[in-house]
């Protein structure tokens, strides 16, 4: 019987009843008293000299208020870089200031060099208009191309930056001639060369800002689309503006997906709390759709080699990458974070091999900027990983789980240190790998291709066996590798005097479902109703100091400082029942809601303790503060390492090339589950976004820096009828052995692994269609790249 | 989007007058015209709204085939014709999504002749007369082109008349973001002969395939095709298909049009 509540219930989302009856709270929905707004002017090209602006004309136009352009933001801090990393001849790398509207350049069509305030938002876009047919932008030749932009010193994105590199660097450098020295000698390698597509985030709700100034006091006040309000308001008051951090609340409230696109900072964000405060009024800017497009930061765009070193029989014994990772125009918060450490470090997978190289080029392009998307860096990994090694199986006719099975690290070798720095805790890929197989009905797959052969259908299998590092980060490991930030998480458990329980957390759910989850843990460990606990989240007036909601790790980092919070409750619960009962703090026991005194039948519910902490007439004040509310703040000892084995299977039409994805059974570790109905959600849209970008989703520029796929006529979201039927399993856990809820993160690993479970379906269908000739098709495999690889 | 007049009128006369004074413009369903608008790409100042004339709605059967007031929605085209055409309900049906399909007209889809779209298919393979307010044009005369047509300025479309074939089918490859026709093929089997209409493949807009058709007349199987091939020279290529991958598509979606007719 499954339970009905607490951990491991499938608890209703109680948030869904606002989100799916359009009582949401976004920040588009806030409307306040004399607010202005606000319309961005974006540069067409793709890369220009600003020879002028001249804002007169503007200006004199109905409604307008306010002008601003680069210049009036030309003394203020740049949005900087989250993370310093050194290139391979150790220098670090090159940081160009990320000003809030573009000055002196445009650096990629989108990029803002002014902005319209005015009364309504068509006075403000009418005003906008104005501007960019009256600025005088001198076009230069765009900067697209990777490789082109590196070996051309003369074409420059920053002029300070001769060869549009921003670092070259090596993981890990010392092992690098090691590497080298296996392929020397390896009795294979197997070589492939690929593109990881740029993606468009494309959350359902577009980015929104609201300034606001309280010029009586002083304050200002942000309302912003962001999935972590204290990092925001820390790059805006410490980085860009100069606003002391106490001076500056940042309220996140409803926010309709992230994907990682509102983790930054974003120049709107200063521009309407810089209008606010020049014009005494609330200024606020929502995104059209298109400007998402332009000016959220893009995922992905790596331009990889991956080479595989191994015996005849399959033994991995090195694997060696040079990949180009494109930033676009500036270094968004995480961009430098992503290719390096949340990819480099994933270079080995779950298996045991024992020299690996990584080097990443990072490029600066007239192109947005790209940064962490929903996976971040592991999804690039694993598609590198899991597409050569299947490569090589096909190349040795080597069985494809036989081949994992005989390089996975083994149960018995955890913790496991990789040639790539990380330090994996528990594991069990046999595990994982068997249930995919089992749940896939691999036995049946001969039938089920004959069945599609008489439909003219080609039908393929795909595996991948994916990990990744989340629960982002302990701090003192990410501070050695050149975060700028800790990555800890906080919560406040503050218990009411009338038992129900509030609990303010530094996490921020945009979807996610934290607002069910949070009380079902608080209501297991304090034996009360979940209905009786509330979550706060998204304001830093009224929640501790946390990091904000990315990499897997609102459970596994904020829910584990929650727990710690929670214990520290109990605790001081014991010690008022002690009192209370008359017996030794030692003798109290907490179960089920009530402290009891050990042996006896004497008890007080929790309510009842909670009640004498806020009326403490009988309480032993001269030794014990009242109230019942405590703080934790949780660093964690290491990354978590959920894993997995992920099984596709796809039907092609050779006539047409049009893929369908026919099945996908996932088989994940996600270790201790908290809300199975949460998990299969996570795993379902994770599994969505990944069939997208292998099957639909690309993000072109052309090659004059115009963006080709600028809204969903041409960028290809996946829709319902696009993906399957899920069939998803979490019953192998090895739970995680640091924290001490034993969870790991289930929220990107649909997006990681399956891309090359679904890749790989397609090759072997062609493969089995006698189609050998075939060997890669970069992703989005449309019917257009499938048709043109069949025919040459 | 600039602000503009707006006006309704009851009757085909009153739009027709509406039309020819001053900086107007017609607006039936508004499905490519309001987006474009929105834009900045279009504008008036005056629309015309055609969904309001009673006589410009409906199907009915008559002289020649199935008459459909140009005003007439898709979804209800797709309701209305399920028994009489169903290649065309299916046509219909198929187009966009049910918000699209219960504000675009076909009236409005061929006025506006997109390359892409998939009534300029429909009505080229029936053989369907374009009845608009001062006379009538044959399909064959009046597709002209990207986003071309025989209309001159001021001229709505009032009605069409589909001739009803004896078999029909038509399949629609998509285009994998917007869901229009990559490659779209009408294919219609009259006593007289037999027509296929190709939509979304070439840079000329939608045109009759005339080898297949005198192949699929002498003998209205898959296989009458095998041996055709079709010259990619004139085909649309683009980031989600080549010139010679829609080639390719206009002669498989034929085949499987005749089959499924």
């Amino acid at each position: 019987m499954p339970k009905d509540y607490g951990i491991g219930a499938s608890s209703k989302r109680r948030e869904d009843v606002r989100f799916l009856t359009g009582r949401g709270q976004y920040t588009d929905d806030l409307s306040i008293h004399g607010q202005a707004h606000a319309v961005m002017v974006r540069s067409n090209v793709a890369h220009g000299k600003i020879v002028s602006i001249d804002t007169s004309a503007a200006a004199a136009m109905p409604g307008v208020l306010a002008v601003f352009t680069g210049e009036d933001f030309k003394d203020v801090g740049g949005n900087p870089a989250g993370w310093l990393i050194k290139s391979r001849n150790g220098e670090p790398m090159r940081e160009p200031k990320r000003p809030v509207l573009a000055h002196g350049k445009v650096r990629h069509v989108g990029d803002a060099y002014a902005a319209v305030i005015a009364e309504t938002y068509e006075q403000a876009k009418a005003a906008a208009q104005q501007i960019a047919d009256d600025a005088v932008i001198d076009e230069l030749p765009a900067i697209i191309d990777m490789k082109a932009a590196a070996a051309d010193a003369s074409n420059r994105v920053h002029d300070e930056i001769p060869d549009n590199i921003c670092f070259d660097w090596g993981w890990i450098e010392d092992n690098r001639a090691a590497v080298d020295a296996v392929f020397k000698s390896a009795p294979h390698i197997t070589t492939l060369e690929l593109v990881n597509n740029r993606l468009v985030p494309n959350a359902m709700e577009p980015r929104a800002s609201i300034g606001e100034y309280f010029p009586g006091t002083g304050d200002y006040k942000l309302t912003t689309t962001s999935q972590n309000p204290h990092l925001t308001r820390l790059l805006v008051a410490a980085f860009v503006m100069g606003i002391p951090e106490n001076k500056l609340t940042v309220v996140a409230p409803d926010v309709g997906g992230g994907f990682g696109s509102k983790i930054y900072h974003y120049g709107e964000e200063a521009l309407v709390l810089a209008a606010a405060k020049k014009l005494g009024r609330a200024v606020r800017w929502t995104a059209e759709r298109s400007e998402s497009f332009l000016s959220d930061a893009h995922g992905r765009d790596h331009v990889t080699k991956i080479e595989l070193a191994c015996e005849k029989d399959g033994t991995f014994l090195a694997f060696r990458t040079e990949t180009y990772a494109n930033v676009g125009a500036y270094l968004s918060n995480f961009s430098t974070a992503t290719p390096t450490f949340l990819h480099g470090t994933l270079m080995a997978g779950p298996y045991k091999v024992p020299h690996v190289y990584v080097n990443v080029k990072t490029i600066f392009t007239n192109t947005a900027p790209v940064d962490a998307y929903r996976g971040a860096g592991r999804p690039e990994a694993t598609f590198s990983l899991e597409r050569v090694i299947d490569k090589m199986c096909r190349e040795l006719g080597l069985d494809q789980f036989e081949v994992r099975r005989k390089n996975f690290i083994t149960p018995d070798m955890f913790p496991y240190t990789t040639p790539v720095g990380l330090a994996y805790d528990t594991g069990n890929y046999q595990a994982t790998l068997a249930k995919a197989i089992e749940m896939a009905d691999v036995a049946g797959f001969d039938k089920r291709a004959a069945a599609s052969k008489a439909k003219g259908r080609l039908r393929g299998m795909g595996l991948s066996t994916w990990i990744e590092a989340c629960g982002i980060a302990p701090s003192h490991l990410v501070g050695v590798l050149g975060s700028r930030v800790g990555l800890y998480d906080a919560a406040t458990v503050r218990v009411n005097a009338t038992g129900n329980i509030s609990v303010m957390v530094g996490a921020h759910s945009h979807g996610q479902g934290h607002e069910t989850v949070f009380p079902q843990i608080v209501a297991e460990r304090l034996g009360v109703p979940e209905s009786s606990v509330e979550i706060v989240h998204g304001d830093t007036s009224k929640i501790p100091f946390g990091m904000g909601s990315y990499g897997s790790r609102s459970l596994a980092v904020c829910g584990v400082a929650m727990n710690k919070a929670i214990d520290k409750i109990v605790a001081k619960g014991k010690k008022i029942a002690a009192h209370m009962l008359e017996a030794s703090e030692g003798d109290i026991t907490f179960e089920d809601g009530k402290f009891s005194v050990a042996g006896t039948d004497k008890a007080k519910t929790f309510g009842e303790i909670a009640f004498s902490a806020y009326v403490p007439h009988n309480y032993p004040l001269e030794t014990l503060e009242p109230g019942l509310e405590e703080t934790a703040f949780y660093d964690p000892a290491n990354f978590t390492y959920p894993a997995g084995a992920y099984i596709c299977e796809v039907e092609l039409d050779p006539d047409t090339g049009k893929v369908d994805v026919v099945a996908f059974h996932c088989a994940d570790d996600f270790g201790n589950i908290m809300n199975p109905m949460i998990v299969e959600g996570q795993v379902h849209g994770g599994v969505g976004q990944g069939i997208g970008q292998a099957l639909l989703e690309n993000t072109t520029y052309d090659e004059n820096g115009q963006l080709l796929t600028g809204s969903f006529m041409d960028y290809a979201m996946p829709r319902a009828s696009d993906v399957p039927f899920y069939n998803v399993d979490y019953s192998c856990q090895t739970p995680c052995t640091h924290n001490p809820l034993g969870v790991k993160g289930c929220g990107e690993a649909g997006a990681i692994g399956s891309p090359p479970a679904v890749v790989n379906a397609v090759i072997d269908a062609l493969h089995r269609g006698g189609m050998t000739h075939v060997t890669h098709i970069n992703m989005p495999v449309s019917p257009g790249r499938v048709w043109q690889a069949i025919n040459g | 989007m600039q602000n503009f007049d707006f006006v309704k009128p009851a009757t085909i006369a009153e739009a027709v007058k509406a039309l020819n004074s001053g900086d107007a413009q017609a607006l039936s369903g508004g499905q490519t015209l309001i987006a474009t608008m929105k834009q900045g790409l279009a504008g008036a100042e005056t629309l015309v709204s055609l969904t309001g004339i009673a006589e410009m709605k409906g199907v009915c059967q008559g002289d020649g085939g199935l008459h459909i007031g140009a005003a007439t929605s898709h979804a209800t085209v797709a309701r209305e014709v399920a028994t009489t055409y169903p290649a065309l309900a299916k046509l219909a049906g198929g187009i966009g999504d049910p918000q699209v399909r219960n504000r675009g007209t076909v009236g409005g889809s061929l006025a506006n002749n997109d390359p892409a779209a998939c009534y300029p298919s429909g009505a080229l393979a029936s053989g369907a007369t374009i009845v608009t307010d001062r006379r009538e044009i044959a399909a064959d005369d009046y597709f002209q082109g990207l986003f071309a047509t025989a209309l001159d300025e001021g001229e709505i479309i009032t009605k069409v008349i589909f001739p009803i074939p004896e078999k029909a089918a038509y399949v629609k490859f998509e285009q994998p973001a917007s869901r229009f026709a990559l490659t779209g093929v009408f294919v219609a089997k009259f006593a007289g002969g037999v027509r296929v209409a190709v939509t979304g493949a070439s840079n000329d807009g939608v045109f009759r395939w005339t080898e297949a058709e005198k192949a699929l007349s002498a003998n209205f199987s898959a296989a009458a095709i095998s041996g055709l091939s079709v010259d990619a020279g004139n085909m649309i290529s683009d980031l989600h298909g080549t010139a010679e991958y829609r080639a390719n598509l206009v002669k498989v979606l034929t085949a499987r049009a005749v089959t499924a007719a």
